[in-house]
Parts: C-alpha cells; sequence; structure tokens
C-alpha cells in the first residue's frame, strides 16, 4: 500500500500508470510482431491467462466454461503450437494490431491490479475481425519493471459470430 | 465406375438435375456427395423446408431451467423461441417469441427467471404457461376477441430424452425415442456415466464461419482428420505425458434414421473415468473411485465403454454429444449454404466434485471450443473445403472410405448414414435445385 499524503500518492500513481502503459504497450508490440516466445518471457512462471465466455464475463474457471483458461504450462504450449506450421488456423499468421487504452492502476501494492480498455484487430485471407473487451491484469515489480501474474481478456461482444474463434492472443 | 450418373459435368456449383445428389455404389462400393449440396442456395431452401422444418431440433437441456419461471431464449433453425419452466405445471414449455397481438419479441433477455413476459410494445401479458393475462384497455376490443385463444403459440411438438428438450415444427413427426431410434442407447451411456444425471456448464461458446453445415456434421464424427489435422494437440498430450500408444481403434456405426456414432479407445483421458497426467496425481484417487462406482452399478463391460471409449454422436440432423476428454453439446444452423452458426456447451454430471470439475473443464479447454488448440483448426479445415469447392472443376466428393469392411471408426461409414438419410429426406427437391 501507499504511503504519505494524498498528493504524494496521486504522484506516485501517475509515474506507475505511465509505466503500467508502456509496459502494455511493450507487450502489445511483441503480440503484433508474433514474436511470441519474447512475449512469454513477460509472463511469472505461475501465471495465468483467461479469456471467459461471452455471455459470462465474470466467469470462474473453476466452475465456468471458459474459451481459455491457460496456466504457464499450457500457455507455453500455446506459444509452441503458434510458432510451429500445424496450427493450421494461423498458419500463415493473422496481421494483428492490438491497441490498449483507458488504463487505470487500481491498487497499488505488491501486485499492481490494472484494467484497460483493448480492441484487437485481426486480419487475414482477405477479412478482418475485431475484438473489443476489457484487460484485467495483475502485475509483479521485477528487475525495475513488471511481470504479468494474470491476464484476464474480458470480451464485450456478445457472441464470436463475427470473429469465429480466438486462435490469436489477445 | 458409375459413368450412368456422369450427367453432373457441370460447373462444381452448380446444383444438381435429374439425378440424385449422394450416389452410392454397392458395386464399386463407391460413395459420393455432389458438392452442389453445400453450395446450392435451392438446395439450401430445400433444407430448411424439407429437413429444418421436419425434424427434432434440439432446445436445450432440462438443467438450463431448473425452477419455476427460469427460461432460455433460443433461436431453433433461425426462429426465435424460448424455453421456460411453467410455474403451474412444472413442465418444459416451448414458445414462438412473439406476440399474439402484433408481433413483438416478447422474451428479449437470453436467461433469466420470471412470472410474467411482458411484450413491452403494448404491454400485453403472459405468463409462465403462455396464458394471456393482462391486455391494457381491454374493454375497447368488441366480443369478437376471445383472449383465452391469444395466449402464446407452442411450438408443435416438445419431448425430452435423459434432459435434453427437443422441439419439432412438424405436426406430424414420430414421437422423440422413435425417431432417436438407437440413438437412445448411446444418450444413455453419456448420461448413466454421468451418475444418471447432467447438467449444462455456465458459458456458452456461440461462433459462426463461412462454411455448409454438412461439413461440421461430418467433421465433428470425423476419426480420419484428427491425426493430420490435430498434430498439435497430440504433441501437447505427449509433451505433458500421455500415452498416445493405444491409438483410436473402433468402429462406427448407424444408428438408424440419420443418426450415427464413432466409438473408440481414448489416448486421452475422461473426467468418467480414465485417469491421465493432465488430470495431476490428486484426481487419481477419486477418478479411480468413479471407476469403481461404475462398475459397481453397471458391470465391468458397460463401465469401460461409460469410463474408457470415446463417443462421437450425431442425432440427426444437427446435433452433436460428444463424449470425449470431456462432454460437449453442440447444435448449429444454416443462415446461408456457406454460413453456419454453431452454439455449444459443455455437459457434466449434476453435483461432480469441484476439483473434478475443473479438471473437466480443463480437459475440455485443451481441445475444444473457440479458444481450444483443435476448433480453431477444423474451421480453417471447413472453410477450407467451401472455398475449394468454389475452385469448380471436380464436382464430387469422395465418402467411400470403409467400404467393404466392417466400418472402423476412421472409416466414413457414419457420415454415409448422415447422407443417406439426407438424400432420403430432401429427395425430388434436391433434384429440382438447378430451376
Amino acid at each position: 500500500m501507499t504511503t504519505g499524503t494524498p498528493e504524494q500518492a496521486t504522484a506516485i500513481a501517475a509515474i506507475c500508470r505511465a509505466h503500467v502503459e508502456d509496459f502494455l504497450y511493450t507487450e502489445a508490440a511483441l503480440l503484433d510482431a508474433w514474436a511470441l516466445d519474447d512475449w512469454l518471457l513477460l509472463f511469472d512462471e505461475d501465471a495465468k491467462y483467461e479469456v471467459p465466455c461471452n455471455d459470462a464475463p465474470d466467469g470462474d474457471p473453476a466452475r465456468d466454461l471458459m474459451l481459455i483458461d491457460d496456466n504457464y504450462a499450457r500457455l507455453a504450449a500455446r506459444v509452441t503450437r503458434l510458432n510451429s506450421r500445424r496450427a493450421h488456423r494461423e498458419y500463415p499468421h493473422s496481421r494483428t494490431n492490438h491497441q490498449v487504452f483507458n488504463v487505470r492502476v487500481d491498487v497499488l501494492a505488491d501486485e499492481i491490479s490494472v484494467t484497460a480498455s483493448f480492441t484487437v484487430w485481426r486480419f487475414r485471407a482477405g477479412r478482418s475481425s475485431c475484438y473489443v473487451g476489457r484487460y484485467r491484469y495483475r502485475l509483479r515489480r521485477r528487475d525495475g519493471g513488471f511481470r504479468i501474474a494474470s491476464k484476464r481478456a474480458e470480451l464485450d461482444m456478445t457472441d464470436l459470430r463475427s470473429v469465429a474463434d480466438v486462435a490469436i492472443i489477445l | 465406375m458409375s459413368t450412368a450418373i456422369e450427367p453432373w459435368v457441370t460447373q462444381g456449383t452448380e446444383a444438381a438435375t435429374q439425378m440424385p445428389i449422394v450416389v452410392e455404389d454397392a458395386v464399386t462400393q463407391r460413395f459420393r456427395v455432389h458438392r452442389s449440396a453445400m453450395t446450392s442456395p435451392h438446395i439450401h431452401r430445400a433444407e430448411i423446408e424439407r429437413i429444418f422444418a421436419k425434424s427434432w431440433l434440439y432446445v436445450g437441456h432440462e438443467s438450463e431451467i431448473p425452477g419455476p419461471g427460469d427460461f432460455v431464449r433460443r433461436p431453433i433453425a433461425g426462429r426465435p423461441v424460448f424455453m421456460v419452466r411453467g410455474a403451474n405445471s412444472g413442465n418444459v414449455n416451448v414458445f414462438h417469441n412473439t406476440c399474439t397481438h402484433r408481433g413483438a419479441l416478447v422474451c428479449r433477455q437470453d436467461s433469466g427467471n420470471s412470472k410474467v413476459f411482458q411484450c413491452f410494445y403494448h404491454a400485453w401479458t403472459f405468463d409462465s404457461e403462455g396464458q394471456l393475462k393482462g391486455v391494457p384497455d381491454r374493454d375497447a376490443y368488441a366480443g369478437g376477441v376471445n383472449f383465452d385463444e391469444l395466449g402464446l403459440k407452442r411450438v408443435e411438438r416438445v419431448e425430452s430424452y435423459r434432459g435434453f428438450v427437443f422441439a419439432s415444427f412438424d405436426p406430424d413427426i414420430d414421437d422423440l425415442p422413435t425417431y432417436l431410434a438407437d440413438a437412445k442407447d448411446y444418450i444413455d451411456l453419456v448420461i448413466d456415466g454421468c451418475g444418471g444425471s447432467a447438467e449444462i456448464v455456465r458459458g456458452t461458446n456461440q461462433y459462426s464461419f463461412a462454411a455448409n453445415w454438412k461439413l461440421l456434421v461430418e467433421n465433428s464424427i470425423d476419426g480420419y482428420h484428427a491425426e493430420s489435422t490435430h498434430d498439435t494437440y497430440f504433441k501437447y498430450l505427449v509433451s505433458i505425458g500421455t500415452d498416445l500408444r493405444g491409438g483410436v481403434s473402433g468402429r462406427a456405426i448407424d444408428l438408424g434414421n440419420g443418426h450415427a456414432v464413432i466409438e473408440y479407445s481414448s489416448p486421452w483421458g475422461r473426467p468418467v473415468a480414465k485417469w491421465e497426467p493432465l488430470f495431476g496425481d490428486d484426481a487419481r484417487t477419486e477418478i479411480d473411485r468413479l471407476r469403481t462406482d461404475l462398475v459397481a452399478y453397471h458391470g465391468e463391460d458397460r463401465a469401460h465403454t461409460m469410463a474408457e471409449v470415446n463417443r462421437n454422436m450425431l442425432i440427426y440432423p444437427n446435433l452433436i454429444i460428444n463424449d470425449i476428454m470431456a462432454v460437449t453439446v453442440r447444435t448449429f444452423y444454416p443462415p446461408a449454404p456457406d454460413a453456419v452458426d454453431v452454439t455449444a456447451w459443455a455437459l457434466a454430471p449434476v453435483n461432480e466434485l469441484p476439483t473434478l470439475r475443473q479438471r473437466r473443464l480443463d480437459s475440455f479447454l485443451t481441445f475444444l471450443g473457440p479458444g481450444g488448440f483443435a476448433t480453431p483448426d477444423d474451421v480453417e479445415a471447413l472453410e477450407s473445403c467451401q472455398q475449394g469447392f468454389t475452385s469448380g472443376g471436380v464436382a464430387w466428393n469422395d465418402i467411400s472410405r470403409g467400404m467393404g469392411r466392417v466400418p472402423m471408426a476412421n472409416d466414413e461409414e457414419q457420415m454415409r448414414a448422415f447422407w443417406r438419410r439426407w438424400q432420403h429426406q430432401i429427395g425430388a427437391a434436391a433434384e429440382a435445385g438447378a430451376q
């Protein structure tokens, strides 16, 4: 938790948000470059990556069906799969553009809780699709930067009819 | 070669004339489907009239509406309906979702609980049994309007089997058990394997893609494609220590009336009840106990079938119940010849231990669903087929694999069962396709 005067706390939060934004932009750039091995290095080894179903954005993977519920091992397997030429839905890869905005740093503590809006554009074989929703991150300070403890992408679309699948990483 | 039926030497995307779409030659043991079945708007329209209006179609599962007034709304065959548990009767009612006054939807939420369904347009109000209970300014109507007859319109036929609710727009259709034929036994295996009572897990997969719906029928019960299309999934299983040496040997069975199943040995784990490394050591005791219970209740043979054998089952025309590394229930509808809307759920035993439920969902997600390691590649394959059809030059698909031997799970007999029924039902409409 922060200490000191409210003014100091506000100043720290502002600095922190700038750092968090830089981190999220870097992550987005790695995804757009399909530098997935480098992207995976952003995650701690107990990390989670979750995407709930459209009709249950508050979905709990212990009870509810998710679209994606990766622990680190499966996230690594997802990266291996997407790097191969045998992930047919993503070979050749889509062009993507991960856009992150409305970043809010909700809790300043050992773990930093971040929410942000996202738009992920995906273009492939003459088709375009667009994912819109909210990111929820838990970040940990590490080596002067951050590591991702969890990343959750809650979709605002009411279904996946317009995008077919979530074969890319959001 | 059955050259007598070669008047099909038209463009690949043109509809058939004079000849059936599905051609089976017992002498040469070839089975072919003309590709116009997947591309023709005429055949698509015929399917809506002759198949989707004349079959039992899956609406939902009784577990989705456990209490009085619980409801879910659904499209079935593209038509908005809703399923509600009657507060008085306790029955599952399926109504056309339209006000009897001037048409607006009366159920405008995807799910919930309500005593009444009020049309917001003029505030006509219906109860969960469909009765018209409220009409503002009722005195303005003369005596000729009988409000008792203006209740919500029920879908013609509604029946359920082991919790699966089906509806049909055809008043003269066979009763559901007759229609399901031998598929009943396989539904029994799934539900008895769940301890006799199953439920839909919260969270729905709703996705669409650009391929004909019958390609998804084929794909959902296709053992042949698994090894080639889903290489990355099998590599993942091996990487976490799964022993694939048992393979996927098994058989394909025609269940009658267009229904079919492939059943085969499971290289992957099954939450009921075959342990594998993915489930973790903690789950081993519990899964072994489930297996022991199945033997106690059902005997060794049936318990073996429930626990260790996979089932990919088609309930004609558009319901898939795949009891594999988890159980998925999947239904779909074609808004156009080259488009399909898919809705899928996870089915699980009622009162499943929370730890096992989590393992089950985990197992589901590795393979199934729009974010899984397999389903997106199936979508790619089916869209690729649909694109291939537009190239023309090749007029027929070949579905002959395994003819002339006892059909195996990697053969195509299960698809032939579907196509024979499809041809029978669509009949002359397909022949008239080019008009």
